[in-house]
């Protein structure tokens, strides 16, 4: 890898946490402590799996408003600013820039990923005595929602590539949306006719499968994790992630910087 | 050796919602830049000036010609570390401070680890913002930032720099300093491409300069050459405060400033404007050929095409 691409990682990590990006660890505490407090008082018999499920669902929702936000920034703002002039008067290859970007917002997100991961373990330590092995398997879901990350990334950052921050925001969190209900859209396709059925197969092939990389349910439930499934949603986030990074630098590689 | 040649490097951009309207913001340009001199890019405000710098540093992409830089294509890596840029009105990562950003950038232009810190420090210095250390950027005033910028852009000791209006936002004591910076550069051997629409920086600085308008190039040329054109006048200064009869009718204009009048009259007049002045018993002070001034240069240069363009309108 270029050492290049590691600067600029680093220092997009440096400028998020600059940011005070980080600072939504606070209210993540917050949520924690007092859904823990709660939920022991309240509950009997279902904490664990209260807590789980809350403590997964917002470490997915804070991390994708994360990353769909600052992600549609990353080469948008660099550009408005003219910083990006400076950086790529320099040896610096379109290519290198995309991948440092994308490489800095993901390593944010990976950090606030296992920040969040001990504010879910700590809560579940609050609400039962001890650790069970079942609860491997929350580290099974907290992986997979990474693998989200990484894909919502990309596509944060290729909107980036050609479209104004506020557009880019929308058609980011739109796949999410629809990523997340692909099971869904793969259902209808199957029972449609004719064009549609087309049409749904392909948009359902298009859009981010995040309905297989969400076991948060299932992991609440204390039920494990097919190690086939682990493989085959590795191989699928980096791929499509990689794909999308690939259209990034494309169009970036093309775009006049005005 | 020349150390940029631009080849016919012309841009076009399309403009409108449909992308359909040509909007012409360059022409195809064509002039070299030698090794070691400083060579200064004038134009009025949107005569192309930062476009051509922007295409010679790959951020925007011709839509004719080319261009070398140091023997080399304009998108090649191993020449973009032999080069320093300051775009104009630069504006930098604000999270940082200057000791941070230029490491960054040390960083990117593959200054050796062991020699960053020291390099940092040193062009700091050069700018004067020794002290600023700890300060993020979002502090800075604009002349601060500028100097930042020209710190940047000698960092990595560039043999190329180019600086799109380099004095902007400075005050007097500041654009004196960054025109003894790059008098320096130059005698350490660099190549300077300046670009301003200040023509007395260009005047004092300049080996070579170039005159752009409308995305049009109108002149090249030494700056000497330029203005050394005599345009058949001499100007007259003599003491006192009486303008003869006789110089009255030779001058085609006089003015006078506390006990001095200056007078300009055609060459032809010259001796006949002294015997009257003589005889009067006024003492002359110098008599001094009327040349061309870079700015009358610059302004007779752009006329034509504003002619034309009222013509048009």
């Amino acid at each position: 890898m270029s050492s290049r691409i590691a600067y600029i990682a680093f220092n997009t990590f440096r400028e998020a946490v600059r940011d005070r990006v980080l600072y939504n660890l606070v209210a993540f505490a917050v949520l924690m402590s007092g859904a823990a407090i709660l939920v022991g008082q309240i509950s009997i018999g279902i904490e664990r799996l209260v807590v789980v499920n809350l403590g997964l669902a917002a470490v997915s929702l804070f991390g994708m408003v994360i990353a769909i936000f600052i992600g549609i920034a990353l080469v948008s703002k660099e550009i408005d600013k003219r910083t990006l002039y400076t950086v790529l008067s320099r040896p610096v290859q379109r290519w290198e820039f995309i991948v440092g970007k994308f490489l800095g917002l993901a390593g944010t997100l990976v950090v606030n990923t296992v920040f969040m991961a001990v504010g879910v373990f700590a809560a579940l330590l609050y609400v039962s005595p001890h650790f069970q092995v079942a609860d491997t398997w929350i580290l099974v879901a907290l992986y997979f929602i990474v693998l989200q990350f990484l894909i919502i990334t990309s596509l944060a950052l290729l909107f980036s590539s050609f479209s104004s921050p506020l557009l880019s925001a929308v058609f980011a969190f739109s796949l999410f949306v629809i990523g997340s209900f692909s099971e869904d859209l793969r259902g209808f396709a199957a029972l449609a006719q004719g064009a549609t059925r087309w049409l749904a197969t392909a948009a359902a092939y298009l859009v981010p499968d995040f309905s297989s990389l969400n076991v948060i349910s299932s992991v609440a439930h204390g039920q494990p994790v097919a190690s086939q499934l682990i493989l085959s949603n590795t191989l699928y986030a980096v791929v499509y992630a990689g794909m999308i990074l690939c259209g990034a630098v494309v169009i970036f590689e093309h775009r006049n910087l005005k | 050796m020349a150390a940029i040649e631009i080849l016919g490097l012309e841009k076009t951009y399309t403009v409108g919602f449909w992308r359909k309207r040509a909007k012409c913001a360059l022409r195809p340009l064509h002039f070299n830049v030698e090794e070691g001199e400083i060579f200064g890019f004038l134009g009025p405000n949107g005569a192309g000036k930062t476009t051509t710098l922007k295409l010679l540093m790959g951020l925007v992409f011709p839509t004719g010609g080319t261009a070398r830089i140091l023997g080399r294509e304009i998108n090649d890596p191993a020449m973009k570390a032999q080069i320093g840029f300051l775009p104009e009105q630069p504006y930098f990562y604000d999270y940082l401070t200057a000791p941070e950003l230029l490491e960054y950038y040390a960083q990117l232009s593959g200054v050796a680890p062991k020699e960053r810190g020291r390099k940092v420090g040193e062009v700091l210095g050069r700018v004067g913002l020794p002290d600023v250390g700890g300060v993020q950027l979002r502090k800075f005033s604009k002349g601060m930032l500028q100097r930042v910028g020209i710190a940047q852009a000698i960092l990595h000791d560039p043999k190329v720099l180019f600086l799109d209006e380099p004095m902007s936002g400075l005050d007097p004591i500041g654009r004196r300093e960054v025109r003894d910076l790059m008098e320096q550069l130059k005698q350490e051997g660099k190549t300077v491409f300046f670009s301003t629409h200040i023509l007395s920086d260009a005047e004092s600085l300049c080996d070579r300069v170039a005159i752009i308008h409308l995305g049009e190039l109108r002149g090249v040329g030494v700056v000497a050459d330029l203005t050394s054109s005599v345009e058949g006048k001499v100007e007259v200064v003599w003491q006192g405060n009486l303008v003869p009869a006789a110089v009255k009718t030779m001058t085609t204009e006089y003015h006078l400033t506390g006990d001095t009048v200056r007078a300009v009259v055609l060459e032809g007049n010259q001796d006949a404007a002294i015997d009257a002045l003589r005889r009067d018993r006024l003492r002359i002070i110098s008599i001094i050929p009327v040349r061309t001034s870079l700015e009358e240069y610059f302004v007779r240069k752009l006329k034509p095409s504003e002619a034309a363009a009222g013509a048009r309108s």
